[in-house]
């Protein structure tokens, strides 16, 4: 089989690498996209596609920069995508919001989104508490157990699964080439100029991406890089549709255009398992039901777990190679509301061969804590 | 286009869609439906495409009605009753906020 020749090679082809391999064939560049397949773990295809800014950054001002700006140029990112391929990715950004169930959690939530008000500075971060009969006009059907909400008008939801597709379709109409199937074990790694073995032959390329989800950890030493990220369990129920009753979604609560309602979401160290488990099930249906009693009367049509790609910080992983200038590694929890982030700012600052110091705070450097002496 | 087999004792008397029809103890309301021989016992909410019962084994979900005032239910995973109302489920059901 003879070599094939790209501009960069992508490894990953959820939706961090397709989002950042699209960005770069706008660049003009000739790009390879490899995905292992589906014996992977795949986040990109059990999400709750929420584009999500509340609550994002505490103790890192640039993550909410970084998020903001996404979910600012999601619209973007929609007509883009709509253009290039017809698919309609269901964006809607009413605002979001967040149920609260006592006082305590309401002034916890309260502090939160001052320091994150504070952290933004000159850029200011918009949020209000709403309660009572606004509340009640705001959310049909509320239930008396939710005593107050915040709000912040930058959140919204998508179909993250037409968002992959419409991601993957692009980057193939644009020139992009995907292949699927193509784990990636081994590579040669020398500066701007990296091999990858696939069943389809060699890949040769003067940059490659890192943007294999959990499988970064194993591959990111071999280009001089790190990726500590584990995996964190979320489990997600899904109901009948119904008629469109809910405005605006919240961060465990949300209907999709189609009319089913989903119900997330659970955060479970479990390591590498996709079990479901009644217990968490039970908790998630419960905490539904305390915020909208009426959806008891609705039958539950599916349920999934997945597992999110989680740094020990929960902030994203972005760094170019010290030793193999051109290698990069791209890691995040949030790749739906980041999605717009990686086509548009990502992708270009990798094109241009340096990540902008806007990135700075997210090398894997920071996790490197020296032994006490 | 379906009929009973001979041999069936059609004793349960249901309602499809304001149709009387009888079928023996046991059959679902699918069954109900089919029996009845209407056109379509669902339009979908999205499309709005018509659709009859099909899979007959609970995983198609196009036999969706209602049944005894409950929406959305599987039509095939339910045994028809002696009274039974099964009437059309057009497009998504409705949700009750001020139901308790
Ligand atoms: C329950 C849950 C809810 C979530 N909710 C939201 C939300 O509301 N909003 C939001 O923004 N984000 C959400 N996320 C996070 C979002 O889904 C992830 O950030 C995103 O999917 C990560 O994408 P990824 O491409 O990095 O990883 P993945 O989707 O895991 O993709 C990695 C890809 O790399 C491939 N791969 C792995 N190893 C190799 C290898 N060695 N060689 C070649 N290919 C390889 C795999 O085949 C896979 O396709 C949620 C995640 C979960 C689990
Ligand atoms: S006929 Fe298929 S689910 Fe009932």
């Amino acid at each position: 089989m003879t070599a094939q020749v790209y501009d960069a090679a992508v490894v990953g082809g959820g939706l961090v690498g397709s989002a950042i391999a699209w960005g770069l064939t706008r660049q003009g560049l000739a790009v390879a996209l490899l995905d292992e397949g589906d014996v992977a773990f795949r986040a990109s295809r059990g999400n709750f596609a929420l584009v999500w800014v509340q609550g994002k950054g505490d103790g890192q001002p640039a993550y909410t920069r970084w998020t903001r700006f996404s979910a600012a140029e999601w619209p973007r990112l929609r007509d883009a995508l709509g253009e290039a391929t017809g698919i309609e990715t269901e964006l809607h950004q009413p605002g979001g919001v967040h149920l609260c169930f006592s006082d305590a959690e309401i002034e916890e939530r309260l502090a939160l989104l001052e320091r994150l008000r504070q952290g933004a500075g000159n850029h200011g971060y918009e949020y209000r508490l709403i309660q009572g009969s606004e509340l009640a006009d705001m959310l049909p059907g509320i239930g008396p157990k939710v005593i107050g909400a915040t709000w912040t008008p930058y959140d919204g939801h998508v179909n993250s699964l037409k968002l992959l597709h419409a991601l993957h379709r692009a980057f193939v109409s644009a020139g992009g080439r995907y292949l699927p199937n193509a784990r990636i074990a081994a590579a040669t790694a020398r500066p701007h100029d990296f091999r990858l073995g696939t069943p389809s032959g060699e890949i040769l390329a003067s940059r490659v991406v890192l943007a294999a989800g959990l499988g970064n950890r194993a591959l990111a030493p071999l280009f001089g890089l790190a990726a500590p990220v584990v995996p964190n369990k979320g489990q997600v129920l899904v109901t009948e549709r119904a008629r469109q009753i809910l405005p605006l979604p919240t961060t465990f609560i949300r209907q999709t255009g189609e009319g089913t309602i989903m119900l997330g979401d659970s955060k479970e160290d479990a390591g590498f398992d996709l079990s479901q488990s009644p217990d968490v099930m039970a908790t998630i249906a419960a905490r539904a039901v305390a915020s909208f009693p009426w959806l008891a009367d609705l039958n539950i049509v599916r349920a999934w777990s997945a597992l999110r790609v989680m740094s020990a910080d929960g902030f994203p992983i972005y760094e170019q190679s010290r030793t193999c200038p051109g290698a990069f590694v791209a890691n995040c929890h949030s790749g739906v509301t980041l999605a717009a982030a990686h086509a548009f700012a990502l992708a270009p600052m990798i094109a241009e061969g340096e990540l902008d110091p806007m990135l700075a705070p997210f090398t894997a450097a920071r996790f490197d804590v020296p032994a006490a002496a | 286009m379906f009929r009973l087999r001979p041999e069936a004792r059609a004793t349960v008397r249901v309602s499809v869609d304001g149709r009387e029809v009888a079928l023996p103890e046991g059959a679902s309301a699918a069954a109900a439906v089919l029996a009845a021989g209407l056109a379509a016992i669902r339009e979908t909410p999205v499309s709005g495409a018509k659709r009859l019962p099909y899979c007959m084994m609970g995983v198609c979900f196009d036999c969706l009605a209602e049944i005894d005032g409950v929406p959305n239910r599987q039509a095939c995973m339910v045994e028809v009753r002696e009274g039974m109302t099964i009437r059309p489920q057009r497009g998504a059901r409705a949700i009750e906020t001020d139901a308790e």
